[in-house]
C-alpha cells in the first residue's frame, strides 16, 4: 500500500505555504494575512522607509489600532492624552497613509482588539497563514488558520516580502472529551490545559486541540483556547475547521461571497488531519479534570479550581522553588491553605482577546441580571470591538450591567495590559477575564487572577471569588 | 543594512558579566516609534548621574572611548528581554561589534538581524583584549571577518568561529530581508500559482 503520508492540520497549512526550503532546513513561508497595530508597527514602517523599501502587499494588509485607546470619551487620536500612547497611534495613520494600508479608524464600530476583528471580519480564513506582531496572534488558530506572533524586525520583513523565514515546528495534540460541567466554559478549558501541561508544555510545537468537547464549542470558545495557546507555550493553536467554522464566516465582510464561498468550503474540507497521521507529542484530558478555575499565581499554569486551596510552599521539596514560590504568594498576598472562596476582590475586568466578545459579555450580564456589584468593587466591562458592543447594546446587555453597577467602556485592550489609563493600584486584587496574570502586567503592584467572564462577573456580586455553580 | 567587512576601531572595555537588556537600554525607553535615535540612551544609568550629566566614570564619557565601535564585557552579555531596542541603541550610538565570552541566545540573534557582530572569545581573550584596550587612542582592534581573526594592537591575531549563513549575510550587508529578496522570483511564482490554486481567496480593499 503507498500513496501520501497521512499529514496534519498544520502539516498541509504548513507544507501549502513554503515558497522555498533552505538548505539548512528553514522555510520561506508565504503569509496571507499581516495585522498591524500602533505598537510594533513604527519601528518596522521605519525600516522600509530607511531601506527605500516597499510594502509588497498592502491589499493582504489591514491595520488597527488597539493597545493604546482609551475607553471613555475618545473622539480622535488628538484626543489620547498621554503622548506617547498619541504619537503611536498618530503614527501609525500616518504611516497607512504612506504605504497605502487599509485601516479601520478608532471611532468606525469595526474597530476593535485586533484579534477580535480578525475573525469578525471575515479576514481570518481556514487553511491560511496569519501574522501579527503581537503573541495572542495565536487566537486566529481557532478558525483553522496557521497564525502566530511576531517582532519587529519580522514584521517589516513580511511588509517586504510577504513571507516569513520558519523554522519548522513540531506537532502536539491536546484532546479533551467529555461534556462540560455545568459553570464551565472555554476558559476553565484552556486554563486546565495550561495547568497540566504547564506554561513551557507547548514549547517548539503548535498544538491542534480535538476532542467532542472542543468539537461542541462555539467559535467564541474556540478562540478563547487557542488564544491562550502561548501562555501553554506554544507560538500557534490550531482546531480543524468544521460546520461550526464554515455558518461562522459565511456572509463577514471580507470572506469570499456566493459561488467563492461554495469553492472555499470545499477546499476548507480537505483540511483536516488525517486519520493516522504523526503526532510528536499527545495529551488526553476529560472534562473530569475541568471545574471553573482560578488562577492564584504569577503564571497562568498556576490554576486550581475555585473550591480549592492555596497551595502550600512547604509542600514543595526543591528550595529554590520553595522560595520562588513563597515570593509569589507573598507579592499576591495570599496564604498556603486559604479558600480561594474567602479570597476578596478590589476590580473586575471582562473584556481583551480572550474573553471580550459577544458570548462573554452575554455570560457575564446573565450573572449579574437582578444583582447588585458588591460594595467597594469597580466591575469594568469592555467590548472587544465596536460590533460587539453595538450588539450588546441592541441585546440591552448595556442596561443590565449598568443596572448592576458594572462600568460599560468603549472598545481596546484596556486592563489587559495597563497600557491605557485603565490600571490597577499597587496592591489592588482583580479577577480579569484576560490572558497574563505576571507582575506588574495590570499596573504596578498589582494582583490579577484569571478566570471566566461568568466567574469574573460572580466576583463582582459578591466582592470574593465565588463559585458561579452556587449563585444559581 | 552596512556591510561588515573589516572594522578597525576603539575598543571600549566593559569588564562586567550580565550585562542585560534593561542595563543597555532601559525599559522606560521602549516606547518610542523610532529603532533610531536610542543611541543617548544606552547604557543610561551608568551612563548619566540623577541630575542628567555624564558621569565621569564611565567609560563611554571618557576619551577615547566616545567613539568605540567595539564593546568588550564578560559573560551572559544581552540577557533580560525579547526587545530589539537594545542592538538598536548599539548601533544608534555607532557599535557594530560586541565581544564577549556568551551571549544571552535571543540578544545573539537579534545583533545579527540588526548589522552586528557578536563575538564570542574565551574569558582568557576578553582578559588580553580589556588590558589592550586600556592602552587609550593608539589601542585600536582589528576585527576582520572575512578572515575570521580579531588583531591585537601588537599585530597578534586570534581567530575566531562565525556561523557561514550569518558571515555571508554580514559581508554583504545583506539582512534577512534582503536575503529573502534575493527568492523574489520563487515568491512571484508562489503568488501566480495560488491566484490560480485558490481564486476565491479575498484580497483586502484599502
Ligand atoms: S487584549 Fe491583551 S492580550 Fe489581547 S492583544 Fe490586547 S493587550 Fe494583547
Amino acid at each position: 500500500m503507498s500513496g501520501p503520508a497521512p499529514r496534519t492540520l498544520f502539516d498541509k497549512i504548513w507544507d501549502s505555504h513554503v515558497v522555498e526550503r533552505l538548505p539548512d532546513g528553514t522555510c520561506i513561508l508565504y503569509i496571507d494575512r499581516h495585522l498591524l497595530h500602533e505598537v510594533t508597527s513604527p519601528q518596522a514602517f521605519e525600516g522600509l522607509r530607511l531601506a527605500g523599501r516597499k510594502l509588497r502587499r498592502p491589499d493582504l494588509t489591514i491595520a488597527v489600532a488597539d493597545h493604546n485607546i482609551p475607553t471613555v470619551g475618545l473622539r480622535t487620536p488628538a484626543d489620547i492624552k498621554e503622548e506617547d500612547s498619541r504619537i503611536q497611534v498618530q503614527t501609525l495613520e500616518m504611516n497607512v497613509k504612506a504605504f497605502g494600508v487599509p485601516y479601520i479608524p478608532i471611532m468606525d464600530v469595526r474597530q476593535g482588539i485586533v484579534h477580535i476583528i480578525g475573525p469578525e471580519l471575515g479576514l481570518s480564513l481556514p487553511g491560511t497563514t496569519i501574522v501579527c506582531g503581537d503573541s495572542h496572534t495565536s487566537t486566529h488558530g481557532a478558525m483553522g488558520a496557521l497564525a502566530f506572533g511576531i517582532g519587529t524586525s519580522e514584521v517589516e520583513h513580511v511588509m517586504a516580502t510577504q513571507t516569513l523565514l520558519q523554522a519548522p515546528q513540531k506537532n502536539m495534540r491536546i484532546d479533551v472529551s467529555g461534556t462540560l460541567g455545568l459553570g464551565c466554559t472555554a476558559k476553565d478549558i484552556v486554563l486546565a490545559i495550561i495547568g497540566k501541561i504547564t506554561t513551557a508544555g507547548g514549547n517548539g510545537h503548535v498544538i491542534e486541540y480535538t476532542g467532542d468537547t472542543i468539537r461542541a464549542l462555539d467559535m467564541a470558545g474556540r478562540m478563547t483556547v487557542s488564544n491562550m495557546t502561548i501562555e501553554g507555550g506554544a507560538r500557534a493553536g490550531l482546531i480543524a475547521p468544521d460546520q461550526t467554522t464554515f455558518d461562522y464566516i459565511r456572509g463577514r465582510e471580507y470572506a469570499p461571497k456566493a459561488d467563492d464561498y461554495d469553492k472555499a468550503v470545499a477546499h476548507w474540507k480537505t483540511l483536516p488531519t488525517d486519520p493516522g497521521a504523526h503526532f510528536d507529542t499527545q495529551v488526553f484530558m476529560t472534562t473530569a479534570e475541568i471545574a471553573p478555575m482560578v488562577t492564584w499565581g504569577t503564571t497562568p499554569g498556576q490554576v486550581i479550581p475555585v473550591t480549592g486551596v492555596v497551595p502550600n510552599p512547604a509542600d514543595e521539596a526543591d528550595e529554590g522553588k520553595r522560595s520562588q514560590l513563597q515570593r509569589m504568594l507573598d507579592y499576591m498576598a495570599l496564604t498556603p491553605g486559604q479558600r480561594m472562596t474567602d479570597v476578596k476582590v478590589d476590580v473586575i475586568f471582562i473584556g481583551s482577546c480572550t474573553n471580550g466578545r459577544i458570548e462573554d459579555i452575554r455570560a457575564a450580564a446573565q450573572v449579574a441580571k437582578g444583582r447588585k456589584v458588591a460594595e467597594g468593587v469597580q466591575a469594568l466591562v469592555v467590548p472587544g470591538s465596536g460590533q460587539v458592543k453595538k450588539q450588546a447594546e441592541d441585546e440591552g446587555l448595556d442596561r443590565i450591567l449598568l443596572e448592576a453597577g458594572f462600568e460599560w467602556r468603549d472598545p481596546c485592550c484596556s486592563m489587559c495590559l495597563g497600557m491605557n489609563p485603565d490600571q490597577l493600584t499597587p496592591g489592588q486584587r482583580c479577577a480579569s477575564t484576560s490572558n497574563r496574570n505576571f507582575e506588574g502586567r495590570q499596573g504596578v503592584g498589582g494582583r490579577t487572577h484569571l478566570v471566566s467572564p461568568a466567574m469574573a462577573a460572580a466576583a463582582a456580586v459578591t466582592g470574593r471569588f465565588t463559585d458561579v455553580r452556587q449563585l444559581g | 543594512m552596512d556591510k561588515f567587512t573589516t572594522l578597525t576601531g576603539i575598543a571600549a572595555p566593559m569588564p562586567m558579566q550580565n550585562i542585560d537588556t534593561d542595563k543597555v537600554i532601559p525599559a522606560r525607553f521602549l516606547k518610542t516609534i523610532k529603532r533610531t535615535g536610542l543611541g543617548v540612551h544606552l547604557f543610561d544609568a551608568m551612563r548619566y548621574l540623577n541630575d542628567g550629566s555624564e558621569n565621569p566614570d564611565f567609560v563611554l564619557n571618557q576619551e577615547p572611548y566616545r567613539k568605540a565601535e567595539i564593546i568588550i564585557a564578560y559573560e551572559n552579555f544581552g540577557c533580560g528581554s525579547s526587545r530589539e531596542h537594545a542592538p538598536w541603541a548599539l548601533l544608534d550610538f555607532g557599535i557594530r561589534c560586541v565581544i564577549a565570552p556568551d551571549f544571552a541566545d535571543i540578544f545573539f540573534n537579534n545583533s545579527f538581524k540588526n548589522g552586528i557582530l557578536p563575538l564570542r572569545l574565551p574569558r582568557a581573550v576578553c582578559e588580553k583584549l580589556i588590558e589592550d584596550s586600556k592602552l587609550g587612542g593608539n589601542a585600536r582592534v582589528t576585527v576582520d571577518l572575512e578572515r575570521q581573526v580579531v588583531v591585537r594592537p601588537n599585530g597578534e591575531e586570534i581567530p575566531f568561529e562565525v556561523d557561514p549563513f550569518r558571515k555571508h549575510l554580514l559581508l554583504n550587508g545583506l539582512d534577512d530581508i534582503g536575503q529573502t529578496l534575493q527568492h523574489g522570483q520563487a515568491i512571484d511564482g508562489y503568488e501566480t500559482g495560488r491566484k490560480q490554486s485558490q481564486p476565491w481567496l479575498p484580497t483586502i480593499a484599502a
